[in-house]
């Protein structure tokens, strides 16, 4: 049993990670007993699980997961929405109009119109069927204020940080409501768009920034910053 | 008659002051466009060679789409200008069949059945050619693959060993290609020791082929170090200014 | 029925099998199916083959027209090859311009004939500068049961064999064709070897179950002094470099063989 890296150390795909009773945890894979990894990455060897946490990766679609997309095709099934992964989602015309929708007499686009976008949750997903959105929770459905930043879907943990102490931290601090999509669409709407701006810049560096350490405290005091050149 | 050129002199040296075993220099980067999903450009020689990837995304037109994995989709593709004499744009044969045996050499590399139904577009650009451009394309299109973000089983460094002037030389500039007696192109994945690409044009007996061969391989290893190198610059970057910052 | 998808217990079955050193129709590893060739088969061709490579089925015209010589070659002849996968061949193949692996199987078998330099085109020349001769070589795949890169690179070899040139003269720096043919300046005999990779063992001359239960192929051509003059990985798989160095010892061996049902048969 032998593991090859420091804990956090940067890996590529490709490299062995480790050899032994070793089991490949998240962006790593093995061949008979040896750990590789398959993607650029930070290792984390924890327990006998070896995982690869992504410094560069897409959105795929889990189900539960909150998610900002966009409408890009209206058609007799519903919405087709741009989530900004390797899969198109559908939301479907049950969403607004209940069991009474007759696609004869209802026109989908007086709701939701090609190009609005929309927080959603995906209810249904399989790999072999496009994701299924619904609007229908609280806090949910069209979206009609703010800015929308998008970021590395694997930096979102990074921007939520442990039990949301990043992303409570920036909404105290910049007093903007943010709402993060897993796909790595960030909502941000604040009373003004001072606050607006600087919660985008925080956002930015934390992205730029995710895989060093001492993050927070050096947001904390950029935000502070920001305001007192604003001043 | 067109006199012969000397490609290797009495002491070994190449016409561009390399020994037999050298490579030439490279320049790797990666993430160099912000429209890709994943990008990177290389220099190697007088090659400049940029590699896109895009995806994975819908299928277009749908019926390409499989059931079981991603569709890869690869455009080898060499800019009018990119050689002496102006290239036709419209992809020529050569193009087709390199695009073809390119795809060949990244598809056992990437996790492919990860994403059914979906296509991963790759293009390869080549802005000026100087010999040995599939090779340095593969290598870009790896690394733009890895910048991605999708998952692969290895990194593929490709590299070309050849003979030329009765040498057996790594990695041949144009001229060598071209007056040289052959080639032999590879593509290879240190990590899990697989070869995607193999090819070969000239005349080798089975012992310098092996002798060629090998050296490719060795090229290939030392270029997977740059591929690496070159994927890991821009975070480590960054991590090493916030840690300076960090102690001031 | 279309066989595009050949089923799981078949693949397994195949598999199987080869590990036990066997084949589903009962050849060994390292056999080549029954191999017909049959030359001037295409009166109007200047040169003809036909191969059959089990049910597999090639033929090869050849036809040499006069043209321009290339800008920097100019007192050589031209060689062209040329693969067209016709419909009734396989209900897979299309009507329509040349697919990926058309342009591939040309390539590679022109690779073999050129590398090997088996054609003098130094001899093809009539004015240097000017008129050369063109070898067009078309590749006609009749039947696709697998392996069509060493039954067309056979059937081409065998159709430059029997193609004859037609005589001339120079007069006025004009070209004047006379009655009577002669030999095509044919100097070396390359022949394309194709080995697959299947769960790790290595076989020649796939047949198409084969080919679609394949990791990879590899195929060499050696010229007649033994001397490899091309070589070609295929499909979406890999080797390793051993086995690389295994198949090129098989496929020296092979060369000779395939060879020999050529050359003899053209005395």
């Amino acid at each position: 049993m032998s593991i090859f890296y420091e804990n956090r150390e940067i890996v590529t795909p490709g490299d062995l990670l480790a050899e032994g009773e070793f089991e490949a945890g998240r962006n790593a894979y093995k061949i008979d007993s040896k750990i590789y990894a398959c993607k650029l990455g930070l290792v984390e060897y924890k327990g006998k699980t070896v995982h690869v946490v992504a410094l560069n990766t897409f959105y795929v679609p889990s189900v539960g997961d909150t998610v900002i997309g966009k409408i890009i095709e209206i058609n007799l099934h519903g919405w087709t929405v741009d989530i900004d992964s390797p899969y198109l989602a559908t939301l479907r015309p049950t969403e607004t109009f209940n069991k009474s929708y007759n696609p004869q007499k209802n026109e989908l686009s007086e709701f939701l119109n090609i190009g609005d976008l929309i927080q959603a949750k995906i209810i249904a997903y399989d790999r072999t069927r496009n994701p299924l959105l619904t609007i229908k929770e609280p806090g949910l459905g069209k979206i009609t204020r703010g800015q929308i930043i998008k970021v590395s879907p694997a930096k979102i943990p990074r921007i939520i940080g442990r039990k949301g102490s990043m992303i409570n931290m920036l909404k105290r601090e910049t007093r903007c409501n943010i709402i993060v999509g897993q796909n790595g669409l960030i909502h941000i709407y604040g009373r003004n768009p001072e606050d607006e701006r600087i919660a985008v810049l925080a956002i930015k560096k934390i992205e730029l920034e995710a895989h060093t350490s001492g993050l927070t405290d050096r947001i904390a005091e950029m935000i502070r910053k920001e305001r007192r050149g604003m001043v | 008659m067109k006199e012969k050129i000397r490609l290797v002199d009495d002491s070994g040296i190449r016409t561009d002051g390399r020994k037999p075993d050298e490579l030439r220099p490279i320049k790797l980067e990666a993430g160099v466009l912000s429209n890709a999903d994943g990008s990177a450009y290389i220099e190697q020689g007088k090659n400049k060679i940029l590699a896109a990837v895009y995806g994975p995304r819908e299928v277009h037109p749908r019926h390409l789409a499989l059931p079981d994995r991603a569709l890869l989709r690869c455009r080898y593709h060499m800019a009018p200008f990119s050689v002496q004499e102006r290239k036709s744009p419209a992809p020529s044969r050569r193009e087709i069949e390199l695009s073809k045996v390119i795809r060949e050499s990244l598809e056992p590399a990437i996790f492919l059945e990860r994403f059914p139904r979906t296509a991963i577009d790759l293009f390869i650009e080549v802005l000026q050619a100087d010999g040995g451009t599939r090779v340095a394309g593969i290598t870009a299109a790896s690394l733009a693959l890895a910048d991605a973000g999708i998952p692969m089983k290895d990194m593929v460094a490709a590299c070309a060993a050849g003979k030329a002037d009765g040498h057996i030389l790594l990695d041949l500039n144009d001229l060598e290609d071209k007056e040289g007696e052959a080639d032999v192109p590879v593509a290879y994945m240190p990590s899990i020791n697989r070869v995607g690409l193999l090819q070969m044009d000239g005349q080798l007996t089975p012992e310098e082929f092996e002798k060629a061969f090998n050296l490719a391989i060795e090229g290939c290893k030392r270029i997977y170090a740059l591929q690496k190198e070159a994927l890991k610059a821009k975070y480590l970057a960054i991590k090493e200014a916030v840690e300076e910052a960090g102690q001031k | 029925m279309t066989n595009v998808t050949i089923s799981r217990i078949r693949q397994k079955q195949i598999a199987q099998l080869l590990s036990s050193g066997k084949r589903l129709d009962g050849r060994g590893l390292l056999d080549y199916r029954p191999i017909q060739i049959e030359t001037g088969i295409i009166e109007k061709a200047e040169g003809s083959a036909r191969v059959r490579l089990g049910k597999t089925e090639v033929v090869v015209g050849v036809k040499i027209e006069i043209g321009e010589p290339f800008p920097d070659r100019p007192d050589e002849g031209v060689l062209t090859t040329n693969a067209e996968f016709v419909p009734l061949a396989s209900p897979e193949f299309e009507a329509g311009p040349p697919t990926e692996d058309s342009v591939e199987l040309a390539r590679v078998v022109d690779r073999g004939i050129r590398e090997s330099k088996a054609i003098d085109l130094k001899k093809l020349c009539i004015i240097p500068g000017k008129k050369v001769f063109i070898v067009f070589i078309d590749i006609y795949v009749l039947n696709h049961d697998g392996n069509l890169i060493d039954a067309s690179a056979l059937a081409a070899l065998a159709a430059l064999t029997n193609t004859k040139i037609f005589k001339y003269e120079v007069k006025d720096g004009e070209v004047k064709i006379k009655p009577g043919f002669k030999d095509l300046p044919l100097i070396n005999y390359p022949v394309a070897i194709t080995l697959a990779d299947i769960d790790g063992n290595l076989i020649v001359d796939p047949w198409l179950d084969e080919e679609e239960i394949m990791n990879a192929r590899l195929t060499i051509s050696f010229d007649k002094d033994g001397k490899i003059c091309a070589m070609q990985k295929g499909g979406s798989g890999t080797l390793s470099p051993q086995q690389i160095i295994e198949a090129i010892k098989i496929a020296k061996e092979k060369s000779e063989e395939l060879r020999g049902l050529v050359v003899k048969k053209n005395g």
